[in-house]
């Protein structure tokens, strides 16, 4: 590589520029400020999204490993630390945003967020279609509502629905209905050899099943708080 | 135009090297130009089966890391002029293998060869997986019982999501092969039946291979089934199965009880 020597060189120049940013000021318990931070999340999505802010831990006391906890925790809620304040820097990581001084206090304007930043909320799905067996080794998960499997539930398959799973096909693996707490949801089967059926987390294994049952169409439900498995049709 | 095929199984010991090497061969002998590559790294077998054991230089892993090129690592079978082997190597652990190696090899094959025919490592791991991403068609070999079977499952929900073509919404073309079908435990109802594993499975049936010593014999002298002994009866499951992949319809027969003794050849057939 030939590096040219520029006879003029430009020199660097500093230049200062004032920025307006959010100071969250956590308090004790960490955990409890933390919720409240979420809260504010749930109500306004993307709230902070775009706006870094400085954290200042005065009101804390807090170690270097404490403090790239926290750090990170926010990351996690996608909220971009700036800078810290109230905290020396002897001893800090590094890694860390530095430590800032002088800071004013200003009213910052705008402060709801734009209406762009906020995406709606997606349409509730009601229910998954799956289109081809699930085969042994696979879990389907899915809270949102019902299951149908076009198809059979492999031997050593789960199907795991916050509604209820209707599979055309022999089931052979597991499937678990109504796992957020819904009593009403079913499972139908065209054939039924399943290892086990769990309703609303009520469960019976195989070895429950009775015999008459197997490899006839059947549907399991909740009765109270006993399993029922009944012929189909 | 080339086809990969994999031979897989999940389960171990089910007869995935014994069908890779019969199958390669069956197709060589119509004609075909074929390679039969071992992925079992670390264990290998296909050599053996092939009777090619004392001729491996260099391997899969040589070709992947650059070491050796392909055309040096190829070994021509004595008996066919258009069936090849790619052997695996023995002393190397699985890990030596990547996908980018494969994908290079895999691809430089399809300009060469007609069908490519990997036969997998038993298991769900990276080198079942490696020997089946680049695959257009497997062939899923179990036996007619039950963890064999559930195996298989498992390795077709793999091979509908792990392979390349899968992942490029495409589907891949899978049969199931059954193998070491006893007859006579079948008579007595010992093993699952044909139309349970299918009714499992939903996969098409490529063939059914009787349980035969004829299939230790020609591997003891380092021959696949359908070149020692292309009459016996596991030999021409074998061939009816590579001219299914071929794309022709054969009859399915489905193996039925051989020893019988001359009195009973003589005899049997007298109405009651
Ligand atoms: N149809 C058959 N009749 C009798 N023996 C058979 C038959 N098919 C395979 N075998 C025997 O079963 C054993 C395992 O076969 P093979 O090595 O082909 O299985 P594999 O699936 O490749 O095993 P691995 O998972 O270890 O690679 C061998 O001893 C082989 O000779
Ligand atoms: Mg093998």
């Amino acid at each position: 590589m030939d590096a040219k020597v520029e006879p003029q060189r430009q020199v660097m120049r500093l230049r200062g520029r004032s920025y307006v940013a959010f100071v969250f000021s956590p308090f004790m318990p960490i955990m409890n400020w933390l919720e409240e931070i979420d809260a504010t999340l749930a109500q306004s999505p993307g709230f902070f999204a775009g706006r870094p802010i400085v954290l200042d831990l005065a009101a804390v006391e807090l170690s270097s490993h404490g403090v790239a906890h926290l750090v990170s925790n926010l990351e996690t809620r996608g909220i971009r630390v700036l800078g810290l304040e109230g905290i020396e820097p002897d001893g800090l990581d590094p890694k860390l945003p530095p430590v800032l001084s002088g800071g004013r206090g200003c009213v910052v304007e705008q402060v709801e967020p734009k209406k762009v930043e906020v995406l709606p909320p997606p349409p509730p799905a009601p229910s998954l279609l799956l289109r081809s067996p699930v085969r042994s080794g696979q879990r389907i998960v899915y809270t949102e509502g019902d299951v149908t499997v076009l198809g059979s539930v492999g031997s050593g398959a789960e199907i795991v629905a916050g509604g209820s799973i209707h599979v055309y096909g022999t089931l052979r693996g597991r499937a678990m209905a109504g796992i957020n707490g819904n009593s009403d949801a079913r499972i139908y089967c065209q054939k039924i050899e399943a290892e086990l059926l769990a309703i609303d987390g009520y469960y019976q294994t195989a070895e429950d099943i009775g015999e008459t049952l197997r490899r006839q169409p059947a549907q399991a439900w909740l009765d109270g708080d006993v399993l029922r498995i009944t012929p189909l049709n | 135009m080339a086809k990969v095929l994999v031979v897989t199984s999940g389960k171990g010991g089910v007869g995935k090297t014994t069908s890779t090497a019969a199958l390669g061969a069956a197709l060589a002998q119509r004609g075909e130009k074929v390679v039969v590559v071992d992925f079992d790294v670390g264990l290998r077998n296909l050599d053996l089966i092939m009777g090619a054991e004392r001729r491996v230089v260099f391997d899969l892993i040589n070709v992947a890391q650059g070491v050796a090129k392909l055309s040096q690592a190829l070994i021509r079978d004595k008996r066919l002029e258009s069936l090849w082997l790619l052997p695996a190597s023995q002393t190397r652990d699985k890990d030596a293998l990547t996908d980018e190696g494969v994908r290079d090899i895999i691809a430089d094959l399809r300009t060469k060869f007609d069908w490519i025919i990997c036969d997998s490592p038993a298991g769900i791991e990276r080198g079942a997986t490696l020997a089946m991403r680049y695959a257009d068609e497997a062939v899923v070999v179990t036996n007619p019982e039950v963890s064999s079977v559930r195996d298989a499952d498992r390795i077709i929900g793999m091979l509908d999501s792990k392979t390349v073509k899968a992942e490029q919404g495409e589907q891949i073309k899978k049969h199931v092969l059954i193998t070491r079908y006893d007859t006579s435990r079948a008579a007595r109802g010992e093993m699952l039946n044909i139309d349970d594993i299918l009714e499992i499975l939903a996969v098409p049936l490529l063939g059914i291979i009787p349980e035969s010593q004829d299939v230790l014999k020609a591997s003891n002298v380092g021959s696949p089934v359908t070149l020692n002994n292309a009459a016996s009866q596991p030999a021409r499951a074998y061939i009816d199965a590579a001219r299914r992949l071929s794309g022709e319809t054969v009859d399915m027969v489905v193996p039925t009880e051989q020893r019988r003794g001359f009195m009973d050849r003589l005899l049997g057939r007298r109405a009651a």
